[in-house]
């Protein structure tokens, strides 16, 4: 099918990754970068195409994350199990929190209080509940081995979380050419437009809120593997919330690869902060947010429909009436 | 437990911390009434204006009492500024582009502060700290009552400013019909400005009137913001009475919560309070519709 090659060719890419590399530092940031990435394609699916801004995806993140780990130590579920059911409930939040809120026709402002206020809620809840551990959080025993899914190569868990954002960027693609991404985009637009051509708004928002939820969910699984220790404040922070939405606003929301480019944008810039001054607590959050205010302010669309702008801009130098009707189907 | 001796100051003492989130409710809708934004970077300033008392305190030897006639104008003027030249051109006008503005420079003064502080917790300890006035039937803290008194106060001051000036002539105009007042004249910008100017002023006045009995450190006003935002969904966005309203309230659920569930899942009443008046009444107490 048409835009899977350039899908293809980047996890290609990216796959051949740790055969050049064999620094753990470096991997260990790669695969961090990549799991961000991941955490952001769920936002992206509810914010970039649908239009609806969480604050508060860490409510699918840490889902993803305790039930992984929970179902382990507590009740000795197969981790590979324990993953998918970490997915499932991701999935099963989005549904509950979607139809909840889309019924009382929550939008803008309100939506991102609620999604917040239920991210809240469940960090609270997971801080004082036996079953996870409280205010210790839960720690997944060591064993390695393919069944544990734990790994003692880094090259390993790289590729897992590179399969998995490889299946996030198929399912992003397959969403944007579905008839069901073509009304997700129309509710995006203009809600009331859609809903009076017959769009089930309703459904069609909360569709999109289960999907992003279990991708995000599949974050926080994957987080749990790779380093076996969840908390309340890890799980549930605000930290992973302003990360989902912040790798695909800076790449570009409502694009396959606005994320992944996002992330690895964010992340280097932070990265770099640290190199430059050393292991300071707050530097890099701080060139976050700057770089975040600046993106939104110089290209609205995020880096790649930056890189759009610019090519237009040089070609609408070479044929002037071409451009010019380009420019007019975009608004 | 139900027993008066204990009920009646434990409501009593909820309403003394209402009236402390009024302060900090009260920037917040204020800016929402006019804007249609919800400030996230309100906690983060609110931390600011901490460490600003706390140092006023410290190096300064500024009684809080006195410092806010010193930090409301300097945050009036920041806030004013960053809405101005920061949040206003950086946003184009589109609401999404605001809210994600406001939570970028909630991250970026958030973490300054925990760059240049550090996170531990500060404490000043001001003579009247643990003074208490005898009411007869419970001993309430004094700065908590000065507080509630303050609170009134700078509700009254803002009704004030509101009711007989231009520029609150030109708030309400704009907040209720912005293209119309653009058209009569009135410099939206500039009365964009004013307001988010005045929101962190509110916030200027809320540190000063919590830091004689309360701590800071860089990420201490989240907690207050979180609750902020229920008040202000509780009140109806953009009502002044509806957070002063909403603000008491609040304060007395977290009370009688904490006292029935303890303190850390006192916060959930809260939370719940919050997403079940989202989801059933999102226009809230006092305000218009959603």
């Amino acid at each position: 099918m048409k835009g899977l090659a350039p899908i293809a060719a980047a996890v290609a890419v990216l796959a051949a990754v740790p055969f050049v590399v064999h620094s753990n530092a470096t991997l260990n940031f790669l695969i961090v970068t990549l799991m961000i990435a991941l955490a952001g394609q769920g936002w992206n699916i509810l914010g970039g195409y649908g239009g609806q801004y969480s604050f508060g995806h860490a409510a699918f993140f840490g889902t993803g994350a305790y039930v992984t780990a929970v179902l382990q130590v507590r009740y000795g579920v197969n981790a590979w199990l324990g993953f998918g059911a970490g997915i499932a409930a991701g999935a099963a939040f989005g549904g509950i929190i979607g139809a909840l809120t889309f019924r009382s026709g929550l939008r803008g402002s309100y939506f991102a209080l609620v999604t917040l206020a239920f991210a809240e809620v469940l960090r609270i809840i997971a801080s004082v509940a036996p079953i996870t551990g409280a205010g210790v959080g839960t720690l997944i025993k060591l064993d390695l081995g393919t069944q544990a899914f734990q790994f003692q190569s880094r090259a390993l868990f790289y590729w897992v979380v590179l399969t998995l954002v490889g299946v996030s960027l198929v399912t992003t693609r397959l969403i944007e050419r579905s008839r069901f991404g073509a009304w997700l985009i129309a509710v995006r637009e203009n809600e009331d437009a859609a809903k009076a051509l017959g769009v089930d708004v309703r459904s069609v928002k909360t569709a999109a809120m289960v999907i992003s939820g279990a991708i995000t969910a599949a974050a926080g699984c994957f987080y749990a593997q790779y380093f076996l220790f969840v908390d309340s404040g890890i799980a549930y922070g605000t930290w992973i919330s302003i990360e989902a939405l912040l790798t695909p606003i800076i790449g570009g929301v409502g694009t396959v690869f606005g994320p992944l480019l996002g992330a690895l944008v964010v992340k280097s810039l932070g990265e770099g902060a640290k190199l430059v001054t050393g292991d300071v607590p707050g530097l890099d959050l701080i060139v976050y947010g700057a770089v975040l205010v600046l993106v939104i302010w110089f290209t609205p669309r995020g880096l790649i429909g930056g890189f759009t702008q610019v090519r237009k801009r040089l070609t609408r130098r070479a044929t002037p009436a071409a451009s010019s009707i380009q420019e007019g189907g975009h608004g | 437990m139900l027993s008066p001796t204990i009920l009646i100051p434990a409501i009593l003492n909820g309403l003394l911390t209402g009236a402390v989130y009024a302060l900090v409710a009260l920037g917040l809708t204020l800016i929402y009434g006019v804007l249609h934004i919800i400030n996230f970077a309100h906690g983060a300033l609110l931390s600011a204006a901490l460490f600003a008392a706390f140092f006023a305190y410290r190096l300064l030897g500024l009684d809080p009492y006195i410092a806010v006639f010193l930090l409301s104008p300097i945050f009036f003027a920041f806030g004013y500024a960053l809405q101005r030249f920061i949040i206003g051109p950086a946003s184009g006008g589109d609401d999404r582009n605001m809210l994600l503005i406001t939570l970028g420079i909630a991250v970026v003064i958030e973490n300054a502060l925990l760059f240049a502080f550090r996170a531990d917790t500060r404490t000043i300890d001001v003579p009247y700290a643990f003074k208490t006035i005898d009411f007869g039937f419970t001993f309430l803290a004094v700065p908590r009552v000065v507080g509630f008194v303050a609170v009134f106060l700078v509700a009254l001051v803002l009704w004030l400013i509101m009711t007989f000036t231009d520029i609150g002539r030109a708030i309400r105009a704009v907040a209720k019909e912005k293209l119309g007042a653009e058209l009569a004249g009135i410099d939206v910008a500039h009365v964009y400005a004013m307001t988010f100017g005045l929101g962190s002023a509110c916030v200027a006045v809320a540190a000063c009137l919590l830091i004689p009995n309360y701590y800071v450190n860089p990420s201490v006003g989240n907690s207050f913001v979180l609750i902020a935002f229920t008040i202000v969904v509780l009140g109806g966005m953009g009502s002044v009475p509806g957070a002063l309203i909403g603000a008491l309230l609040i304060g007395v659920v977290e009370s009688l919560s904490g006292l029935f569930l303890g303190e850390s899942l006192g916060q959930i009443g809260i939370f719940v309070i919050f997403i079940v008046v989202l989801l059933v009444r999102p226009s809230g107490l006092f305000g218009e519709r959603v």
